[in-house]
């Protein structure tokens, strides 16, 4: 309420990547609540993958497009919590630290950019039930999906360390739940909702980020869901795409389809499966589309 | 056992931990009191045989320098921040281990991967190579065109953050490294 309904759109690298449907889904939706989405006049990564070689570089790379999107006058909107994060944190921790943000500044200005502190930055979860509301969404709903029982997954990026997110609860979150019952369908609870999906180390450990797929998918199976709902793009590559990789490692069978939240609340709001990237899923979520 | 404490403390590098904690994220290194709460709620030890975040903390504690930057396991934090969240002690743990990643790093140990992560970022402002077909994909999605990179205005942004020698030993196989699994 009375907050702006237009955002600045940060993509980020993981959905041009691999996951265009999150993006296609994520816009369609967004666009028929009324959110206008504008493109980044200029972007580059925000630095999270890299924060392992240098704190620094990642506090540039965040600043970068913290500057740029303040010369638009408008708040960030991610699809994904990692970028979410950083850049989020990012403003924070230069706000508090004057000597750091003129040290970061060095850098941006080499570019004719810098940073002051004037925007926000929000994740899509956070613009649909804060911004946007759960009663407008509840109106746009057309089709509840109230045969389907579902599992959420909210990602630690959203909400860890939470003194420097805060809003969701890490340890007991609420958003995705929420968003999710909104759509009519019914949110499950289940062991482990909290646990990391191993995508920062996939490349690096393949038996030890499967095992962390697995388990999660084991625990979704066993609460009876029919599908995993996720809100990241990391993720999803890692239930959905990753989850016949882990099948063959494990030599089980696990078929729980994986859907952005984007694509759920597009179906309920009546938008057909080929509108919403459902083509690309590899777990195919024929079931749960017949069920609705 | 008397030679093994000798060579193990002419290993010591006693002024390590005052690096780590003036080092941002670093700063509460000494506050921990090794309760293991941090390995115990870590995903990734659950299924590691190799990686103990408890473990490490200590070993920065006592100056294990070498051992601690050389080691293949301290890249394998997920940067859950679990442990973070949950220290009673306040120690960001994930940070204390992001610093020791980052010293390892300015001594180029650095596992391939990142070097080919940075390398498509100073070229295209994506940390991955995005392939032609994708991006001719968006179209037939109704996606508008991937926002523009001032690629020039980037790498002016990245002067003195030693790029070139993360980057040193970079192979063009590497780019082909498994960045998915
Ligand atoms: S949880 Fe905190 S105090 Fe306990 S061992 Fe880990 S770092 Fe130390
Ligand atoms: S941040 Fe790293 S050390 Fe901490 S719980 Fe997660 S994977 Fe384990």
């Amino acid at each position: 309420m009375g907050m702006s309904q237009k955002y600045l759109f940060y993509l980020g690298c993981a959905i041009p990547y691999r996951v265009s449907s999150y993006e296609v889904s994520a816009r369609k939706v967004l666009e028929k609540l009324g959110v206008e989405l504008v493109e980044m006049p200029e972007f580059n990564c925000c630095g999270l993958p890299l924060e392992p070689l240098s704190h620094e570089l990642m506090l540039i790379l965040s600043a970068r497009n913290l500057a740029v999107a303040e010369q638009t006058g408008l708040n960030i909107l991610t699809l994904c919590p990692g970028c979410f994060s950083t850049l989020r944190k990012t403003g924070k921790t230069l706000k508090e630290n004057k000597a750091l943000k003129e040290e970061i500044n060095r850098h941006l200005k080499e570019s004719g950019l810098e940073f002051k502190g004037g925007i926000e930055v929000k994740h899509i979860s956070q613009v649909l039930v804060e911004d946007i509301g759960l009663d407008k969404i509840k109106k746009a709903i057309v089709k509840p999906l109230r045969n389907l029982k579902l599992a959420g997954h909210s990602g630690c990026h959203l909400s860890r360390p939470k003194k420097y997110i805060g809003f969701e609860d890490p340890e007991n979150p609420r958003v995705l739940k929420m968003l999710i019952s909104v759509t009519g369908a019914k949110p499950v609870e289940y062991l482990g909702e909290t646990e990391c999906c191993g995508s920062t180390i996939a490349a690096l450990d393949d038996k030890v980020s499967l095992s962390l797929v697995r388990e999660k998918l084991l625990h979704v199976k066993e609460a009876g869901a029919d599908a995993l709902i996720t809100i990241c793009p990391a993720c999803h590559m890692m239930y959905e795409a990753n989850q016949i990789r882990a099948e063959k490692m494990f030599g089980e069978k696990y078929g729980i389809p994986v859907l952005h939240y984007t694509q759920l609340l597009g179906l309920a709001m009546g938008m057909q499966p080929g509108e919403l990237g459902f083509d690309e899923l590899r777990v195919k979520p024929t079931k749960i589309l017949e069920k609705i | 056992m008397a030679e093994e404490s000798i060579s193990i403390s002419s290993k010591i590098d006693p002024k390590f931990r005052y690096e780590v904690i003036r080092m941002p994220g670093g700063e509460k290194l000494l506050q921990c009191f090794q309760c293991g709460t941090c390995t115990s709620d870590c995903p990734v030890a659950r299924f590691s045989d190799k990686y103990r975040p408890r473990k490490i903390i200590r070993m920065a504690q006592l100056g294990l320098r070498e051992k601690v930057l050389s080691s293949d396991f301290l890249w394998l934090c997920a940067s859950c921040f679990t442990c973070t969240d949950r220290c009673p002690q306040g120690v960001e743990v994930a940070s204390v281990i992001r610093v020791l990643k980052n010293m390892a790093a300015a001594e180029g140990r650095i596992p391939e991967v990142f070097k080919v992560l940075l390398s498509n970022l100073i070229k295209t402002g994506y940390i991955y190579e995005i392939p032609e077909s994708r991006i001719k994909k968006r179209e037939s999605l109704g996606l508008p065109p991937l926002p523009k990179v001032n690629i020039e205005g980037l790498n002016k942004s990245l002067q003195g953050m030693s790029i070139e020698s993360f980057l040193k030993g970079v192979s063009e196989k590497g780019r082909e490294a498994k960045l998915w699994v």
